[in-house]
């Protein structure tokens, strides 16, 4: 963000004194003291610990479950803000979907010249398996996590969309739970909307995602690497919530032409399968022959209409961050509508007008890989030293189109409990999304994740970001 | 349920199980180093018998000692069976089988595990060492508390209960296996106080002391301790009560499932050899082989579970 | 032309398999060239699990060995009626998009001598089916014809250094070289009914790249010509592994072996 740039504070705004829809919570905190909140806050972490709530880093054996920090001051969102909010993201969503069943099918928006051909044609996440094939009720993505940063009161841009594996949403439903626990009276006093109905809202919507072949209530399960993926707390979380069982691999096999999982009395049909393992492991027939995670066979019962796969094979590709940059484009093309998200103005290093504008501002701007996820491979120009933005440069010139740029925006922040009182950080949001053949599902709430550093603008968890509550108030 | 599942409850229930037992043995061999004026080189020697580790330690160890014992039972990763191995692969199986645990189950797993780990940081000094072996029963009474006071009577309690029999009743016929020798008739006639000792120590491994006493009064004999060990079904360490358990499990499981398979006639029999026999007819016919057919008939009705109940492929 | 295929693949294992799923593309659609009258598959030592049409419109059927099988036989059996189309297939009807049939594949990715070989055509103009003829003369008098030099698994490259191999190595030595010469090009496997017998010794495989303004073409270069009414088409892809009458997993068998008995006759 350029030097001396106004920074939105989510409970201050501009500094013109507490927003409204802080208002309550700032009157309560007033009467707080600030070493019972940190007695709380440490509460909180002994409860997470315990209960297993952990994160493992990639790359980092010696803390293989460490925790994601959790703050407890809540991110408020007005009931007002948040329908502008939905509206722009149902729209995206559907969006997505229509993009995906086009690329598979026909290609329309290639023939009609609206995206160049090269962003599917040399894109690994393409999947020409997948070609041809309608998934069951023409759905991709089932389950989709839309990246949102916040400049303004009404300023919402959307920075990435994960339509592969969003994950993250245990966190939001955990940390509600603890702030019920900690925080009674608050909940008492202000009208906060519900979370905790997603996980019996998830398993809804992926039964109405089962195939056609399945009679009486459709089995679902969840297929995990196994507990040493980062993301296992959560898989078996979803699992327990949603009451259906969590599956490996190797729980699986083909069975008289359906996926069947291995129970103490023998093979039982799965009818949906919410996998949480990358489609090049999804099936060693079919993909990468050396997968252990996947079951052989599963796509071709896929194909014929034995078992819907949650989310489809494939989708990985609109989380490219080339094609993102198209997104207006996207919505535009399906919807017919004006995108009612902004995408983040990004320049696109394959095209040499904005390669060389990009090499000239490497310090102001953040670059990020095309097929990077979880703030690895990207570089934050304004926090880079010199050495690092030259090493940069050398990997950006050899392979352009690897690459985007966006400027470094001037997130918003909410505050944090430190040791001297509040504090602000940066944040981001990720609200969940469901998608059935009854439309689409926003979760009012989702995570947001802080920048736990003063200052940092990074908050992936895998680079120490921390979590916080997300409250969306109800109208009135 | 998955077969998976059920192979992780059962082996979850069976580590743990195998966690507290070996700190057992190595609180009867501390105790019984205590109690006398040489080193005890035999009694720590048994502790690693019956603990199944004697041949490891003496790879990695020229000499029997109760630090090293007592550190390689409790403390060496690379001995398989010691309480911080069992209770890390234990917490492994629970993590696995997270959906079938209660939170309250898989919060006392979680703290066992995180509450051994952190006494067992340092090799344990002979003064720490009881504090960590309490703690550590502590941490065990918690999870069976949480055990029996939380988890629906299902398929997933009956793993959970098997796992602890099988691996219970394997150790309480090893404990007797180890010192068979001392308990047969020939011994009893010498009635030495080193006899005593022994008995002592066999009683205390299985945490039998107590009621044993309580029951006979102080009247020890080496027959009474066997079949106190043996076939009192009052004596929840017993092959007995192990037994006892393992059918009634077993025939919970066969009705929810409406099937019965080779597992149960296997259990059938091994429990109508046990109500049949007499410690007299043991004792005719060797308690050293009565014990060792046991071992062998328990461990392949475990592998028939394993199975009949499609743990894996 | 009316022929009729009788085609029985046999594979025998060293050990009883403990598990095994394949893929198995043995039938054939109806196109211009040909109409499939009847056609019967029929699976001895594995059972049928399910079929579908997969992303290059093949028909595709999955079975699963039974366990503890040591032989395994697929046997299909059919009447089709031929047209000679002089090798030209037509258009292009499905989704799948013409530059997926430029991309390099495991089995076709080019080296040093494939570029070469390429290079010799470089100078001729663009979509010119007279110098996708000439390339298919080149490849058969640089790379013979001769069985047991390779296998399934050999890559265009390695045959075309090799200088000998079969109708698979021929096709993607094709298959390779028109991609570089930027025609999108495809496998082809399917039969061929040689006049002088009855009884042929393997299945087919060809090549087909597309031209534009004729569509597919396609040019068995094991053979030297393009294809006419003596040949059926059973399944495409990008190579081999695409197309392969038979590929899959096979767990705990030890050593395969396979006994091939195909009658083609009209």
């Amino acid at each position: 963000m350029a030097e001396g740039e106004e920074i939105f504070d989510e409970m201050h705004g501009f500094g013109e004194g507490v927003r409204a829809p802080y208002a309550s919570y700032g009157c309560w905190f007033d009467k707080t003291t600030p070493s019972a909140l940190l007695k709380k806050s440490r509460d909180a972490q002994t409860f997470f610990r315990r209960t297993g709530i952990t994160f493992n880093v990639y790359g980092d054996a010696e803390a293989d479950e460490r925790l994601i920090p959790f703050d407890l001051v809540p991110r408020i969102i007005g009931a007002s803000e948040w329908a502008l909010l939905v509206r722009g993201i149902e729209q995206r969503v559907k969006a997505i979907n229509a993009f995906l069943y086009d690329i598979y099918h026909r290609q329309e928006i290639v023939r009609a010249g609206r995206l160049p051909e090269r962003l599917i044609r040399e894109n690994d996440a393409f999947l020409p398996k997948m070609i041809g094939f309608d998934p069951p009720g023409g759905i991709y993505t089932h389950i989709v996590g839309i990246d949102l940063v916040r400049t303004g009161p009404n300023e919402f841009f959307v920075l990435e969309d994960n339509a592969r594996t969003p994950s993250g949403v245990s966190y939001m439903l955990e940390n509600r739970e603890t702030m019920l626990k900690m925080f009674p009276e608050l909940f008492a006093q202000m009208s906060v909307q519900r979370v905790s109905g997603y996980p019996m809202a998830l398993r809804r919507s992926l039964e109405r995602s089962a195939p056609h072949q399945a009679s009486g209530r459709p089995t679902v399960a969840i297929l995990t690497p196994g507990i040493h993926n980062s993301a296992y707390f959560e898989h078996a979380f979803l699992a327990d919530q949603m009451g259906v069982e969590l599956v490996e691999g190797h729980d699986l096999r083909v069975v008289g032409g359906r996926v069947a999982m291995r129970t103490t009395q023998g093979y039982e049909p799965i009818d949906v399968l919410y996998r949480r393992v990358d489609d090049d492991f999804l099936d060693p027939l079919n993909f990468r022959s050396e997968s252990m995670l996947g079951v052989a066979g599963i796509f071709d019962v896929y194909r014929a209409g034995g078992i819907t796969i949650a989310n489809a094979p494939g989708t990985g590709i609109a989380d490219d961050k080339a094609i993102y940059s198209y997104m207006p484009d996207i919505v535009e093309f399906y919807t017919g509508q004006a995108p009612l998200l902004k995408n983040v103005p990004t320049w696109r290093c394959a095209e040499a007008d904005s390669l060389s504008y990009v090499l000239e501002h490497l310090d102001e701007l953040v670059v990020k890989e095309v097929h990077g996820s979880g703030g690895y491979g990207m570089l934050v120009g304004p926090a880079a030293s010199k050495k690092e933005i030259a090493a940069f440069r050398k990997k950006l010139e050899a392979r352009p189109s690897n690459y985007i740029a966006q400027p470094t925006l001037a997130l918003s922040t909410v505050p944090v409990l430190t040791k001297a009182g509040l504090s602000p950080r940066h944040v981001d949001l990720r609200p969940f999304v469901l998608v059935s053949s009854d439309g689409v599902e926003v979760t009012p709430g989702g995570l947001t994740r802080v920048a736990m550093k003063k200052g940092s603008l990074v908050v992936n968890s895998s680079q120490g970001g921390g979590t916080k509550d997300t409250w969306v108030l109800k109208e009135g | 349920m998955l077969g998976r599942t059920a192979s992780g409850l059962f082996w979850m229930a069976r580590l743990l199980e195998r966690a507290e037992n070996t700190s057992r043995l190595v609180e009867a061999g501390f105790r019984m180093a205590l109690t006398r004026s040489q080193p005890g080189e035999e009694e720590w020697r048994s502790v690693l018998v019956t603990a199944g580790c004697c041949d490891a330690y003496l790879e990695r160890h020229d000499t029997i000692e109760g630090e090293k014992v007592a550190d390689f039972a409790l403390r060496d990763r690379s001995n398989p069976s010691s309480v911080m191995s069992a209770l890390h692969a234990a917490r492994e199986s629970a993590r696995m089988t997270r959906t079938a645990l209660t939170r309250e189950m898989w919060e006392a797993i979680n703290d066992f595990w995180m509450v051994a780990r952190d006494a067992l940081k340092r090799p344990p000094s002979e003064t720490d060492l009881p504090e960590i072996l309490t703690l550590i029963r502590q941490q065990g009474a918690q999870v069976r508390g949480a055990t029996t006071g939380t988890m629906l009577r299902n398929d997933i309690y009956n793993f959970v209960m098997l796992g602890i029999m099988f691996e219970r009743a394997d150790n309480t016929a090893r404990i007797l296996d180890t010192k068979y020798y001392v308990l047969l008739p020939s011994s009893a006639s010498v009635g030495s106080s080193l006899d005593n000792v022994q008995w002592e120590m066999i009683l205390r491994s299985a945490s039998a002391e107590r009621s044993f006493h309580w029951l006979n009064g102080g009247n020890i004999t080496p027959r009474a301790i066997a079949d106190f060990l043996i076939f009192d079904t009052r004596m929840p360490r017993s092959l007995a009560y192990c037994y006892d358990t393992i059918t009634y499990q077993l025939d919970w499981l066969s009705r929810q499932y409406c099937q019965r398979l080779e597992t149960h006639d296997l259990a059938a029999s091994l429990e109508a050899s046990l109500t049949a026999t007499t410690i007299e007819s043991v004792f005719e016919n060797g308690l050293h082989e009565f014990l060792t057919d046991f071992l062998v008939r328990n461990a392949s009705l475990s592998s028939q579970i394993e199975k009949d109940f499609r743990f894996a492929e | 032309m009316r022929l009729t295929v009788d085609h029985t693949s046999t594979y025998s294992y060293e050990t009883g398999v403990s598990y095994a799923l394949q893929q198995v593309r043995k039938r054939p659609v109806s196109l211009p060239s040909q109409s499939i009258l009847s056609w019967d598959l029929s699976i001895d030592g594995a059972h049928w699990e399910t079929s579908y049409t997969d992303h290059h419109g093949n028909l595709v059927d999955l079975i699963q060995l039974e366990s503890g099988v040591t032989s395994v036989s697929v046997s299909v059996k059919g009447e089709v009626e031929t047209h000679d189309t002089s090798g030209v297939m037509g258009g292009h009807s499905q989704l799948v998009p013409l530059w997926l049939y430029q991309r390099y594949t495991e089995l076709t990715s080019p080296a040093k001598g494939l570029r070469a070989l390429a290079g010799k055509f470089s100078r001729y103009p663009a979509q010119d089916i007279g110098v996708l003829h000439e390339l298919m003369a080149e490849i058969a008098g640089v790379v013979a014809y001769q069985t047991n030099e390779t296998d399934s698994h050999t890559t265009a490259e390695d045959a075309l250094q090799q200088g000998q191999g079969v109708c698979q190595d021929h096709a993607h030595i094709f298959i390779a070289v028109a991609r570089l010469l930027g025609y999108p090009a495809r496998y082809v496997s399917g039969y061929l009914m040689m006049t002088d017998r009855v009884d042929q010794d393997a299945g087919h495989a060809w090549a087909e790249a597309w031209v534009d303004g004729l569509g597919w073409t396609g040019f068995d270069v094991s053979n030297g010509i393009s294809p006419d009414a003596r040949y059926i088409q059973v399944a495409t892809g990008l190579d081999y592994s695409d197309a392969a009458p038979i590929r899959g997993l096979v767990y705990g068998a030890g050593r395969e072996n396979l006994v091939v008995s195909i009658q083609v006759q009209q």
